[in-house]
């Protein structure tokens, strides 16, 4: 199952990460994860939350630019080696990732990476082939609360 | 710091002509100037008849204000060598200047334009002080540019040793100011300051250099900053001025008074206009500068309208040449800009920008001196169809972007790219230029 994560894109200026997540926090709309990337002069606010479409809705509505693209929520064993172990079967497939970055999860034994594949679809076959777990969203909200 | 006598003149019976006499002369040259072109040039021949002009007509110079403008839009509608007046393989070289368009506008020389322009920039040269036992450096681009070449020959002229170092390389100028010692500098005078500043980096003292004088042009500059030239250097600092559509540098440039430039009125009929009404400003005051090439074979020019804004004037020079004479360049009409003496306008910046989708019109140039040289940083407001989650492809857009810029306008700018609606709208003409240099002052 693939998920929407929604991207913002910001200034590096003091202040500018607070305005859209304000925004995002005034509708009610809950944040499951983000991450943010950033240069010397702009930076790329990535956001996975409940209910993306309104999110977008919201954001756009405020001014923001604002894009949502596919990634794929994978679940990896919160022990020594789980994530080099998903790691190692992607390169052999040769399958790209763009970034990644963790969700919180609140299982004790279960961490869960959130991935960005130059293609989604490959990526998916091949975390599939290989036994591992992709974290559907209702999940992920699930996961949340 | 030397000063020359005021004695100095190249071609004395040019410089010196009596006024009526020069007045005849441009007539002259300004009846022949248009059956010249009446026959040679389809544009000026259209343009005039027009008007319903003929040289005949032509009584009195002021009868020049009936003639037809050129302008730069003139220039690239005949691009390339649409305004030429000569059979093609009369013309002995081709020079550019940066255009609006990002095709340079070419104008074409004949053997006899190389060497008057060459004695044109002797004149000023030797007015300068310049001997044919000195030694002259060239820090001026040699290429497209009129500057490299326009001065070289006029070095030549007068007979002096030339070390043509060209722009760029800092610090093999140094090494060349140093070993070769040479008299005398020719460059931006931005370059001027930067080869100072290199100097005393590489602890050399700048003002216990052999220059003596310095002939600098091809940017606007003030008096503050000749001072500073001339204090860093250990100088006396000379301005020059031209323009590649009527000739390039020789146009005219200062005598050891120092009381405005002479403009070579034997070879440009200059006017100075209001650039609202068209009409004539007052002896002193700032208007436009409107130059018609009186000699020029290849490519003549009638009324360029050069977008300078610059004062005129008539009074006698202590140094006994009979020319009107001209202040420094104060401003521009047009929005055009002179980064690092590259000629640019806004409009370049904006085609540069839709020649990568999605972006629009959205954007600001700011200009810095935060040193010596000048910084351009150009903000662009990002758009949905540009923004990428993926930073790579976000840096990506950021270098196409200053590509683009840099094959469009010839500038190296930094990109910043900043959120929608950042940029300030305005109601009536939009100013896309910050421009914090405070050049003229």
């Amino acid at each position: 199952m693939k998920l929407q994560q929604l991207s913002v894109f910001l200034e590096n200026r003091p202040g500018r990460l607070d305005a859209p997540l304000e925004a995002i926090a005034a509708a009610g709309i809950n944040i499951l994860t983000l991450s943010l990337a950033d240069t010397a002069q702009f930076g790329i606010l990535r956001l996975i939350v409940r209910d993306w479409e309104r999110a977008q809705q919201v954001l756009e509505d405020g001014g923001w630019i604002v894009n949502s693209t596919e990634v794929i929520a994978v679940d990896v064993e919160d022990r020594p080696g789980g994530l080099a172990a998903v790691l190692k079967v992607l390169d052999q497939a040769g399958v790209n990732i763009e970034y990644m970055y963790a969700f919180s999860s609140h299982r004790p034994d279960k961490a869960m990476l959130i991935f960005r594949f130059e293609n989604t679809d490959q990526a998916q076959q091949v975390l599939m082939t290989h036994g591992l777990r992709i974290v559907d969203g209702s999940e992920l909200v699930g996961a949340a609360d | 710091m030397v000063t020359s006598p005021p004695s100095r003149i190249w071609n004395i019976a040019a410089e010196t002509q009596s006024i009526q006499a020069r007045t005849a002369l441009q007539l002259t040259r300004l009846r022949a100037l248009i059956e010249r072109v009446n026959h040679q040039v389809p544009f000026y021949r259209e343009a005039l008849q027009r008007a319903g002009i003929s040289a005949d007509q032509f009584k009195h110079l002021e009868d020049v204000r009936r003639l037809p403008f050129t302008t730069k839009a003139d220039f690239r509608q005949q691009h390339p060598l649409g305004l030429l007046a000569v059979p093609r393989h009369e013309i002995a070289r081709i020079h550019g200047s940066s255009g609006t368009t990002g095709t340079p506008t070419f104008v074409a020389y004949t053997k006899n334009d190389l060497q008057i322009w060459a004695e044109l920039c002797a004149r000023f040269l030797f007015a300068g002080g310049l001997e044919p036992q000195h030694t002259v450096q060239i820090a001026f681009g040699y290429g497209l540019f009129t500057g490299g070449f326009g001065l070289h020959y006029g070095v030549e002229c007068i007979g002096a040793a030339i070390i043509p170092a060209a722009a760029g390389n800092t610090r093999r100028q140094i090494a060349l100011l140093r070993d070769l010692t040479p008299d005398v500098l020719i460059c931006t005078p931005s370059y001027a300051l930067t080869i100072a500043d290199a100097a005393r980096e590489l602890d050399l003292d700048s003002r216990s250099l052999s220059l003596q004088y310095g002939h600098f042009g091809g940017e606007p500059w003030s008096d503050d900053l000749r001072l500073q030239i001339e204090r860093e250097l250990n100088i006396t600092a000379f301005n020059n001025y031209g323009l590649s559509e009527v000739i390039g540098p020789g146009v005219s440039g200062e005598c050891s008074a120092r009381t405005g430039m002479h403009i070579q009125d034997d070879h440009f009929l200059i006017e100075c206009l209001d650039p609202d009404t068209l009409e004539p400003v007052p002896d002193g005051e700032l208007g436009e500068l409107v130059i018609t090439t009186l000699t020029r074979e290849a490519m003549p020019v009638l009324r360029y309208r050069t977008r300078d804004l610059a004062r005129i004037y008539r009074d006698p020079c202590p140094c006994g040449r009979t020319s009107i004479r001209m202040s420094r360049v104060t401003g521009r009409t047009d929005d055009m800009l002179i980064i690092r003496g590259v000629n640019v306008f806004p409009s370049q910046i904006e085609e540069a920008l839709l020649r990568v989708e999605g972006t629009t019109a959205h954007y600001l140039i700011e200009v810095e001196r935060p040193h010596i040289l000048d910084e351009v940083t150009i903000k662009v407001e990002i758009q949905r169809e540009l923004f990428s989650d993926r930073m790579d492809q976000m840096q990506r857009l950021r270098e196409r972007i200053r590509h683009e810029i840099q094959t469009v306008a010839g500038i190296r700018a930094q990109i910043e790219l900043v959120e929608p609606r950042t940029i300030e709208r305005f109601t009536g003409k939009a100013t896309r230029v910050i421009d914090r240099r405070h050049l003229i002052t």
